[in-house]
């Protein structure tokens, strides 16, 4: 029951930024928020935005870890441009986003971590929650978050650095109260969490409901928000981040192909997280294998394909570039294998835990000789699923190895994913031959099915087929190692058409808006959203302008050429410096622009907006 | 040693000679290998169609091409982590790397250590010939500390690595060595190996003619081979020389050459005993290469049981389809919270 002066506001959508020290546990606090946001039936999309340090100085600008997360009445696409609301724990925190904040908005902000070492630590040199730079331009709740925790745990004789921790719960419980989401969810997680640790359950739930009841009986507070449940399609929904969805569809992949996954891979930021997912699944008999380095990653990969498995190595961009050479000896001994990068800021070490898609072109042409790779593309969290599976699918049926683009936004960002049934996904079949084809004196290990140009998948341990693979190039047919210039040109040229028939597997390119027209946004990966967000906010404004959104990039599908020039002007937003508007310029001959942001992170709807209104004129 | 075949075909050398011309050097001591393979392999009781031969890249890696069975001709250095693959995706498998001191120590020496100690059930062959020959004649990783190549016109300043010393120090638990002229002892070797349950580390010295002829010459010709060649075997003293008549003996840890001479005082019972068991005087042994002072072993150095990556994998599979059940996909997608949408 609240008080009776608290008024309950109905809105359609809000975003929250959680900040705070990297010790003070905002990925887990925006994590259990999305949780009950999820469950409560609003529509919702998450952005995660952590340092690459694990613990940098606690209270440093650097140490700085934060969770965003847009929730909606509606159908949305993206975290949101502008957070409404911030919560900070610290004067870092407040230091570094309040930027981001949008005009008037609201300001929920821990007091007992404003100290004068944490405001020297972040550059203050007044208190801000004092000197009023504040409360003239935001709504501010002040609260003493530690205080309050300390005051709850008092008889629970823990360590009061134990119990200052649970204050990250405190914030939770208040924006529970404060958005009206229920606590059963994540008092129910918390029993879970600490099993082990009674008297940590006990502070921390006690920390969630003093912060429910603050807002409760705390006078000051005259407003409460609730976001109506979003019209989401029918069907059985659970909340998913990239990594998460990807890592179902390769043993989705693996059981409806009915052979065995194999995993190896090394561990990277963001990508790690495929491999401890399916490291959990032993009871689907997936073999992970944590390699030495990442070359092994991909070539054990290869061994177990060769084996018959099926073979998945994940990386990101640094561990790409290691996994080169070897990704030619899948081309050339032609097995199937999914690469998956999920990108993250380069060169070099770059960003590592931040999103970027420059890695485009190191999928495409990033190996030596002629070695064509078909590339593909996740388009939200929970696609990567989808893209996975299809990865999987197209290696197997073609004999090659599918390179699957992701990125970090995608791989922590979380959405509602809608729980496909096992039955409804497409068939995988795997035929591997136990005899020699007829009338050929022995096994023809490069004897191609006319259709789609796979070579057949024969597996050691089968009599008769015994045969040998390799690097150097093959004779058609035989498989022997042949020199021939005349036989090099045609096994070039029939790898290369083994690849391009793959376009017979993409379904007619869909055109969301109308099909032509004075604008065509073209977008590929992650900045799905963010495009669908801006189209959706410009036809609102009435500014004509469609979306095309490519999942398969090489090959490229069929009818693209024919819908590109039904427009006059074609916006390539992409978080590099024109990628895929090269491909695209190259292959069409068509005036594609870019718009090229490459700041780390997923473009804000509006920096879309503002492009396509510039080039409108 | 995998598994006991209850029908298995007789099979002969031709049985495992591939039709593909060779096209080693003529003189090159990987025809002795390769032969020695194809006469061992009939006997070891396995269908053909379990063998799998992985290389990496280098003359020795040619290997594959030559027998046939399944086989795989990788990427330098890579066999090591190609083979993980293939034997952890098929542990039924009889998986042999062939690998040479350049591609197996140099290029592909981390995958080389980390196999060695995850201990998988599969078999390295490392054809040493102290050279880089199929780039033509550069120093390798086994090359002798101021060896004249191509690329070192003064002289090596690389220290060379030991192999078995190397493979001792990443905790290999078969560690032996054999000489391409010895084909009755690289039979031995290679059964051996291929009874070791775990990852066997063979090297074998191997003549390259080409690009660095004789370099074994000590080892291999009949004038000295009883000198320069200490031939160990489990149990027995480390005894050498025409006669017998010089033996190793340890003072402490260090080791010495002693005659048993009559004039010497020195007998029989102060005399290493060889223990394959021991890590300590395999180590030891491994150090004896590069020491002319020494005659340099063959046989096996190490041989011990250890636990093997692939049993404790697949037994952990087998342990959680036992806790958790085999698994469901349509339960794996529905796991944690979900919610319905009329």
């Amino acid at each position: 029951m609240s008080n009776n002066a608290t008024t309950l506001k109905r809105v359609e959508d809000v975003v929250i930024r959680f900040a705070g020290d990297s010790g003070d546990g905002m990925q887990l606090t925006g994590g259990r928020f999305t949780e009950t946001t999820a469950i409560v039936g609003n529509d919702l999309s998450t952005l995660p935005d952590y340092p690459a340090e694990i613990r940098a100085p606690a209270g440093s600008l650097a140490g700085v870890s934060a969770f965003q997360i847009h929730f909606s009445s509606k159908d949305i696409h993206t975290p949101g441009d502008q957070p409404d609301v911030l919560v900070v724990m610290n004067p870092a925190a407040l230091k570094v986003h309040l930027p981001d904040l949008i005009p008037g908005g609201t300001i929920i902000v821990n007091r007992n971590a404003f100290t004068d070492k944490n405001l020297k630590m972040a550059g203050y040199d007044s208190n801000p929650l004092d000197d009023g730079s504040l409360n003239e331009k935001y709504t501010v709740y002040d609260i003493e978050m530690g205080k309050l925790v300390i005051n709850a745990c008092k008889d629970l004789n823990l360590p009061p650095k134990t119990v200052e921790r649970t204050k990250n719960m405190l914030a939770l419980g208040f924006l529970f109260w404060m958005y009206d989401r229920p606590l059963d969810t994540t008092i129910k997680w918390l029993r879970i969490k600490f099993a082990k640790r009674p008297e940590l359950i006990e502070a921390n739930v006690r920390a969630v409901r003093t912060g429910y009841n603050y807002g409760e009986t705390t006078e000051t507070f005259t407003t409460r928000y609730t976001v109506a449940k979003a019209k989401l399609p029918a069907g059985k929904y659970r909340n998913i981040n990239g990594n998460y969805a990807l890592s179902l569809g390769l043993v989705a992949a693996s059981e409806k192909a009915n052979i065995p996954l194999f995993y190896g891979g090394y561990p990277i930021t963001p990508a790690s997280e495929v491999l401890h997912s399916l490291s959990a699944w032993k009871h689907f008999g997936i073999r992970t294998f944590q390699a030495e380095d990442e070359i092994a990653g991909v070539t054990s990969a290869i061994g177990a394909a060769f084996a018959g498995s099926l073979a998945v190595t994940a990386t990101s961009g640094p561990g790409v570039a290691l996994k080169t050479e070897a990704l030619g000896l899948a081309v050339m001994a032609e097995l199937p294998l999914v690469v998956i990068n999920v990108q993250r800021g380069g060169p070099s070490t770059g960003l590592p835990t931040k999103t970027e898609q420059a890695d485009l072109l190191q999928a495409m042409y990033g190996r030596n000789g002629e070695a064509p790779i078909p590339v593909l593309a996740a388009a939200t969290p929970g696609d990567c699923f989808y893209v996975a599976y299809e990865a999987a699918r197209v290696a197997i049926k073609y004999m090659t190895p599918v390179i699957v683009l992701t990125d970090g936004y995608l791989a922590h960002g979380s959405e509602p994913w809608v729980i496909p049934k096992a039955e409804d996904l497409p068939a995988i079949k795997v035929e591997h031959p136990n005899s020699i084809h007829e009338g050929d004196p022995g096994f023809m290990p490069y004897r191609r099915d006319p259709e789609s140009l796979a070579r057949p998948w024969a597996i050691p341990g089968v009599e008769g087929l015994e045969h040998r693979i390799g690097g150097l190039e093959k004779e058609n047919i035989t498989g022997n190692v042949n020199y021939d210039p005349d036989n090099h040109h045609f096994m070039i040229k029939i790898r290369a058409q083994k690849v391009a028939n793959i376009v017979n597997e993409i379904p007619p390119t869909e055109v969301y808006g109308p099909e032509s027209g004075k604008m065509l946004i073209l977008s590929w990966g992650g900045t799905f959203g963010s495009n669908r967000a801006a189209v959706d906010r410009l036809r609102k404004e009435g500014i004509e302008v469609s979306h095309l959104h490519l999942r398969w990039i090489n090959p490229l599908p069929k009818d693209l050429g024919e819908i590109l020039i039904r427009f006059e002007k074609i916006l390539i937003p992409e978080i590099n410096l024109g990628q895929l508007s090269k491909i695209i310029r190259a292959d069409y001959l068509v005036d594609a622009q870019g718009l090229n942001l490459v700041r780390g992170r997923p473009f804000r709807a509006s920096d879309i907006m503002n492009a396509v209104k510039e080039k409108l004129g | 040693m995998t598994e006991t075949v209850s029908k298995t075909k007789k099979y002969t050398r031709m049985d495992f000679a591939s039709s593909q011309s060779v096209r080693w050097c003529p003189g090159c001591g990987d025809y002795a290998i390769l032969a020695q393979t194809q006469k061992v392999f009939p006997e070891l009781g396995v269908p053909k169609e379990k063998f799998v031969f992985i290389s990496g890249i280098g003359c020795s890696s040619r290997f594959p091409y030559y027998m046939n069975t399944y086989g795989f001709h990788t990427i330098h250095g890579r066999a090591t982590a190609i083979a993980s693959g293939v034997k952890l995706a098929n542990p039924d498998l009889s998986v042999w790397i062939v690998t040479g001191d350049g591609d197996g120590l140099s290029i592909g020496g981390n995958h080389t250590i980390h196999l060695m100690r995850r201990n998988l059930d599969v078999n390295i062959l490392l054809f040493n010939n102290r050279i880089y020959g199929l780039t033509k004649g550069q120093y390798s990783p086994t090359s002798e500390l101021g060896k004249i190549t191509k690329s070192t016109p003064m002289g090596s300043i690389d220290r060379p690595f030991n192999p078995p010393s190397l493979a001792l120090g990443a905790d290999a638990s078969f560690v032996a060595r054999t000489i391409d002229r010895e084909t009755k002892h690289m039979q031995a070797m290679l059964k051996r190996s291929y009874e070791h349950h775990g990852t066997s580390f063979l090297e074998i010295y191997q003549n390259c003619v080409i690009f660095n002829d004789g370099a074994y010459g000590p080892m291999t010709s009949k004038e000295t081979k009883y000198d320069t060649v200490l031939w160990l075997e489990h149990g027995k003293p480390m005894l050498f020389g025409k006669n017998k008549q010089k033996g190793i003996r340890l003072d402490g840890n260090v080791p010495h050459v002693i005659s048993l001479d009559e004039s010497s005082n020195w007998s029989i019972d102060d005399v290493l005993v060889h223990d394959e068991t021991d890590w300590i005087i395999a180590s030891i042994l491994s150090h004896f290469t590069y020491r002319p002072e020494f005659p340099d072993p063959i046989g096996v150095f190490y041989a011990v049981d250890a636990p093997v990556y692939e049993d404790m994998a697949l037994e952990q599979i087998r342990k959680a389809v036992e806790l958790q059940g085999k698994g469901n996909l349509d339960d794996l997608l529905c796991s944690g919270d979900t919610w319905v949408v009329e």
